[in-house]
């Protein structure tokens, strides 16, 4: 929301009356807003306040056990650790190049299906309707519906290449790590692409025809109009959908866990992934605090990058 | 495709697209199976799954409406700062929270239920129903609102006089957004719930998948069932997403 329609709000808010000067009101609105918020902050902060600190807490510390009495002060030696174990970032790479990719190709995708969606034909609804399907299956019936898919003896991805003369024997697409985590990607794309493509559908319902006709008038034709109309209308509509998707992407662990379980090879270990294992298949919830600490930073700084780059073209998130 | 198709099909070498029978065995199994077989945890899986999404949803949309009022409506200080704390939490990796959330809920005794999960899954989508609903709200004319106030309407009676019907299109992208992340919701699930009491369908078909790794047409029939709520869901309000983001996302 932008600082215009607040001040919007402060004129239209509340009804002046004669003797209740705008201070007053301003404080009875406060306390209204109050009260009206609390619920909301009891439910979220209730939940994550608690649990924030602890983390924090206990990332500091040698925890080796969930009932461990011994848990000596360890200071910043976990988050040493961590940042000086070639794993961390090896998966740490991982977790860039599935988000930069990932994120791209459901934008380049999105952007496409949303300007099919937004054309004017007799059966739109149903389109959308059948668009809308991949994003409503739960993520981890999508994931097994793919690991079906790319089965190596039975899959139908096999069987399809095969039939078609594409390729002469059967491959192990989960099998190798970087076709494994490019599998998942595609998995992932294919779930997220409709969001992305409602998002940016919502903004390009939001262009008034004036601008498609005025641009049509100057003779422009269509890759023009896209750059010059279309995209620069877009631009709240597609930060919005980079910073939800990056974040999202950062913390990628429900698919990879039913896909592939960060294998093989670790090929597919995303940071959430080796937060998970440290924390709770080592049973090294220090190191498994500290991380997910790292994580925290990182999507933190990321999300401060698209924010600045959001300001200064003049859009605003909120 | 796969659920119905007969296992010995279903290995051939080529693959078969289409089976030459059909075999709903597996539906059977699911639905009629007795205690302790595939068919009786995924049943509860379902119903916990429904309890923990219907719980989830009509917490945070009374939550959420209220707080997103606040939001669209009213001059407070600090305003601008308290939405993006609470946007802000949706950076916070679950996995931050899993270990003490653990102990918490064990504590409480709630580990292993449903309220359980409820309450933590409400966390999650509260901040989104706040986000979607507040740019909703303030796309809807202050003077309807106004009007009611003069004739002596309280601002809660002309929320849920004028406001709510005005925003019928936001109020349903919400809904459909928070029934699909509670639906969805996976980590929590697998953590925090161990049996049929408070299992959710993602958990119990990721464990059909690691166990049942040769029976593909089972966790495709049980896929195939654990999708169908959300995928009325998701049509029957998909008209519904647009016009609520259109106001919502981008005014946003």
């Amino acid at each position: 929301m932008s600082v215009v329609s607040a001040e919007n709000t402060d004129t239209l808010g509340g009804s002046p009356s004669p003797g209740n000067p705008p201070r007053r009101r301003r404080e009875k609105q406060g306390r209204l807003a109050f009260w009206l918020l609390l619920p909301a902050a009891v439910a979220v902060f209730g939940v994550i306040i608690y649990p924030i600190i602890r983390t924090l807490f206990i990332s500091f510390f040698e925890v080796t056990s969930a009932l461990a009495t011994d848990t000596p002060f360890v200071g910043i030696d976990n988050y040493v650790h961590v940042l000086t174990s070639a794993s961390f970032w090896d998966s740490m790479g991982r977790t860039l190049y599935f988000t930069i990719v990932s994120t791209a190709l459901e934008l380049t995708f999105g952007l496409i299906v949303a300007g099919l969606l937004n054309a004017k034909l007799k059966a739109r609804w149903l389109f959308r309707a059948i668009v809308v399907i991949p994003w409503a299956i739960p993520t981890i019936v999508n994931a097994a519906m793919w690991k079906g898919i790319f089965n190596a003896q039975y899959g139908s991805l096999n069987a399809l290449l095969t039939q078609l003369g594409i390729i002469d024997e059967y491959q192990a697409w989960l099998g190798d790590p970087t076709t494994a985590l490019n599998m998942v990607i595609l998995a992932d794309v294919w779930k997220t692409t409709p969001l992305v493509a409602f998002f940016l559908l919502a903004g390009l319902t939001s262009i008034p025809p004036e601008l498609y006709e005025a641009a049509k008038l100057d003779r422009a034709r269509w890759p023009r109009i896209f750059r010059s109309v279309v995209l620069p209308m877009l631009v709240p509509s597609i930060s919005i959908v980079l910073v939800l998707r990056t974040v999202e992407a950062f913390k990628v662990f429900d698919i990879i866990y039913a896909m592939t379980r960060g294998g093989p090879a670790n090929g597919t270990q995303t940071v959430a992934y080796y937060a998970y294992t440290t924390a709770f298949s080592d049973q090294n919830f220090g190191v498994g605090s500290a991380l997910s600490y790292i994580i925290v930073v990182v999507i933190l700084a990321l999300s401060a990058i698209y924010l600045r780059l959001l300001r200064r073209s003049e859009m605003s998130l909120l | 495709m796969a659920s119905v198709t007969p296992q010995r099909v279903l290995i051939t070498t080529p693959l078969r697209w289409i089976p030459d029978e059909f075999d709903f065995s597996r539906y059977s199994q699911i639905f009629t199976g007795g205690s302790d077989s595939v068919g009786a945890t995924f049943r509860a899986a379902m119903v916990n799954s429904a309890v923990v999404a219907v719980g989830t949803v009509s917490i945070s949309m009374v939550v959420g409406i209220l707080g997103a009022y606040a939001f669209a409506r009213l001059r407070f200080r600090f305003r601008r700062a308290t939405l993006m704390v609470f946007l802000a939490t949706y950076m916070l990796p679950q996995i931050a929270l899993l270990i003490p959330l653990y102990l918490i809920l064990n504590s409480l005794n709630l580990l292993d239920t449903t309220t359980g999960l409820i309450l933590v899954d409400c966390a999650l989508v509260i901040p989104f129903v706040l986000w979607i609903l507040s740019n909703y709200f303030m796309t809807i004319p202050e003077e309807l609102e106004e009007a009611a106030r003069i004739d002596g309407t309280t601002r809660l009676g002309a929320l849920y006089w004028v406001v709510l019907p005005a925003a019928r299109p936001g109020i349903f992208a919400a809904i459909m957004f928070s029934f699909l992340l509670a639906w969805d919701e996976f980590m929590y699930a697998l953590i925090f719930t161990s049996s049929d009491a408070a299992k959710t369908l993602p958990v119990a078909i990721s464990e059909f998948a690691g166990r049942y790794t040769t029976d593909f047409g089972l966790v495709a029939a049980g896929g195939i069932l654990a999708a169908l709520p959300p995928l009325v869901v998701a049509i029957v309000f998909q008209r519904f997403v647009v016009s609520g983001m259109a106001a919502g996302a981008v005014k946003g």
